[in-house]
């Protein structure tokens, strides 16, 4: 008996622990439904077609208690559909940005969806099509499979926004599409690298998770640069976005005794990986230093690196979007028309030498 | 005369005895991953003394590297092993579980600023915490497992799936930094010390298990839990408390391992900290000729088992490995230990054994 108590008592903690995840990070109170649903829908919605069908019945309601505001008809109703916020501070930055941007002070009505595999992504779109949402706002966790859905959301006079992530579909599916320049990253950052006037070049790169697009955008840039100028790559391993992969690789570079002078690392925490082997080492780096180190992404203590001197570049993704589609939305809502389908956005690359406590404030993530 | 008789048949006889034994297995994958980079480059097993950035003592190459970063999958092997002697199951959420205990570190340590000057807790008062908490989530895991009887795999996939996005609530998704270096000294070097100090955290696990085992009938009550449920009930024991504990004892190991882990970096990432170690875990455990259908198991071997899929890691990175083929590599592993322990195989290789002993002893007396 008292043992069923205690099993009780842990299945109780575990679900108040549950349920409090869901609703901390959501700000909207319809958010933590539409984040629970695609979760505990995936096995209704890949086995029965009509997913509008298989939603149960009492997710439908909290989501209809929670729209207020519909009746001044001036608001409008956005849909967003994102990749899951605990990704990567880039994604964290990303979700602040978005919830900061569409709140009811802006005008907007905002309904969140969180998942990082397509299918719940694309269930979670049906469900905002049958809400009847004025826009949909869509990183897409895959490339693929968004044809019928999007047709389904222009049918129903639905207006689809891309940002961070392409898709493979038609252009006229969607209105705009606001992404990262993953190459140009890489090449700004290459850039740099040859400004530096090195006598030789000996890299090792770490690259992130093979075949995404950040990796590939900024490995195709460095491999460009090692075919024509002659650097040579001391190592190039991907250590998968994970700094601690990171710091073996590195350290197994540094028990060959290999010599190296360049860190080109595809994001800040395997860069951070990569130093703290070199502290290991007691290999000096960063500005005036042996070892150049390389970043990207700006994550705040990356650029207080910067500011320190201890690293010597890192590489902006911009995760700050919401301005750039608020706008489209603004000019839509006015009877204007996008000019451009594919809107770039401006992205720097930090130097250590010059980077300032400003800069570390206002593009910090 | 006589005395030289049974020396000579002792030593085939001693060979044999050893391939049978239990801990053969990760001493021979372990011999043969040592000879392999022995012959392709002895400098692999050079130690050298040099002073890191902060001007202390360490001790470098590649042997250290393996002591250093097989240390967190150590600790989690012995609990790995009790869960699986006792459940003939295995805990798939002890990589999330790693993420909960570091987060909860981080949270006590820097109260609700994510950046403190200072820490706002002792070191040990987080640990503790953590303790606390993976315990918690271990009597979870252990609950569902032995009270409800749901089978390990699918009970663990809970926390599996949830525990990295509890972990980032536990820290408002934020990404705390600790500046104070005394918190470094667990996943890094103490001043003076040149040897990582994970080493000795596993050391002291080892050696606190070691006389668990020893002094308490823990090892004797999993194995016969494992082996014969009803049987043990009829002799006295209550299995699903058994169970229970062995679940909550990993939950401690998760906590340790969650400590070094976090202290390495004196920060944290959800999402790829202790990314797929549990799969490691439950390689070494394999690796150590454990049956993973539970029943009798033997520690030293499983941690032992650990520290040789690091062995292999650090030298697959050495000859520059693309690391996500790492897996790869690992899985071949998992096929030669399965294919080795098959009944079939086993009978069939004694029998090699015994064809092979007479001529050897023939050869000797002529």
């Amino acid at each position: 008996m008292k043992k069923k108590l205690l099993a009780a008592m842990m299945a109780a903690v575990m679900v108040i622990g549950l349920t409090a995840c869901g609703s901390a990070p959501a700000q909207e109170a319809a958010a933590p439904t539409e984040e629970a649903a695609p979760a505990e829908e995936e096995a209704p919605a890949e086995e029965a077609a009509p997913a509008e069908e298989a939603a149960p019945a009492e997710e439908e309601a909290p989501a209809e208690e929670a729209a207020p505001a519909e009746s001044t008809g001036e608001t409008v109703k956005v849909g967003i559909i994102n990749n899951d916020p605990n990704e990567s501070g880039y994604r964290t930055a990303n979700d602040k940005d978005l919830k900061a941007k569409f709140t009811a002070e802006n005008g907007y009505e905002a309904s969140f969806a969180y998942s990082n595999k397509n299918d719940e992504q694309i269930a979670a779109a049906q469900k905002f099509i049958q809400d009847g949402v004025d826009y949909l706002l869509l990183s897409a966790a895959d490339t693929a499979g968004w044809d019928s859905v999007l047709k389904d959301a222009q049918d129903a006079g639905i207006r689809v926004i891309l940002f961070d992530r392409t898709i493979d579909a038609d252009e006229s599916l969607y209105e705009a599409s606001i992404v990262s320049d993953m190459a140009k990253e890489g090449e700004t950052a290459v850039t740099w690298l040859k400004g530096q006037g090195l006598e030789e070049y000996n890299i090792i790169h770490l690259q992130g998770v093979m075949g995404s697009a950040a990796q590939q955008g900024r490995t195709g840039a460095l491999d460009a640069a090692v075919a024509s100028d002659g650097w040579n790559l001391v190592t190039q391993q991907t250590a998968e976005w994970n700094a601690e992969k990171a710091q073996q690789i590195v350290q197994s570079v540094i028990d060959s005794g290999e010599s190296f002078n360049v860190i080109y690392a595809e994001n800040d925490d395997m860069a951070k990986g990569a130093v703290a082997a070199l502290d290991k080492a007691n290999i000096p780096h960063g500005v005036g230093k042996d070892v150049i180190v390389m970043g990207f992404d700006c994550n705040k203590w990356a650029l207080e690196e910067l500011l320190a001197q201890n690293w010597n570049y890192d590489g902006q993704c911009n995760p700050f979007q919401a301005s750039y589609i608020d706008e489209i939305i603004k000019t839509i809502q006015s009877g204007g028309t996008v000019a451009e389908k594919t809107i770039i956005m401006d992205e720097k690359g930090f130097d250590a030498t010059e980077i300032t406590q400003e800069d570390v404030d206002t593009y910090g993530i | 005369m006589k005395s030289k008789e049974t020396n000579k048949s002792s030593v085939p006889g001693f060979f044999s005895k050893l391939v049978r034994r239990q801990i053969f297995i990760p001493i021979a994958a372990l011999l043969l991953l040592a000879v392999f980079n022995l012959i392709t480059d002895p400098s692999f097993y050079k130690i050298t003394l040099g002073y890191n950035s902060a001007g202390n003592p360490v001790l470098s190459g590649y042997l250290m590297t393996i002591l250093d970063s097989g240390s967190e999958l150590a600790i989690l092997a012995i609990g790995m092993t009790l869960v699986t002697a006792a459940t003939g199951g295995q805990d798939i959420s002890v990589g999330a579980a790693i993420a909960i205990s570091g987060s909860v570190i981080l949270r006590v340590l820097c109260g609700t600023n994510s950046r403190p000057e200072t820490l706002q807790a002792p070191i040990i008062v987080a640990f503790l915490a953590a303790c606390v908490v993976a315990m918690l989530f271990g009597a979870f895991n252990g609950a569902l497992v032995a009270y409800f009887r749901i089978q390990p795999m699918v009970a663990t996939l809970i926390l599996f799936t949830a525990g990295r996005s509890i972990a980032a609530w536990i820290n408002n998704n934020e990404l705390p930094i600790i500046s104070e270096p005394s918190f470094g000294y667990f996943g890094g070097f103490i001043p003076g010390i040149p040897i990582p100090t994970p080493f000795f955290i596993a050391v002291v696990c080892m050696i606190v298990i070691a006389l668990v085992l020893r002094f308490t009938n823990l090892g004797l009550y999993t194995q016969a839990v494992g082996i014969n449920e009803s049987s043990s009930r009829l002799n006295g024991l209550n299995p699903a408390f058994i169970k229970f504990l062995t679940f909550v004892i990993l939950g401690l190991c998760v906590a340790v391992a969650g400590l070094i882990k976090v202290s390495r970096f004196s920060t944290i990432n959800y999402s790829v900290i202790a990314k797929d170690i549990e799969m490691d875990a439950i390689l070494a455990v394999a690796l150590g000729g454990n049956a993973l259908s539970g029943g009798k198991f033997n520690m030293a071997a499983s941690i032992l088992g650990a520290y040789v899929i690091q062995f292999l890691t650090t030298t697959l990175y050495k000859f520059n490995v693309q690391s996500d083929a790492l897996p790869a590599y690992k899985a071949v592993v998992v096929i030669v230990l399965v294919v080795l322990s098959a009944p079939i195989v086993r009978e069939w290789l004694s029998g090699v054994w015994k064809k092979i002993r007479p001529q050897g002893n023939g050869k000797e007396v002529a």
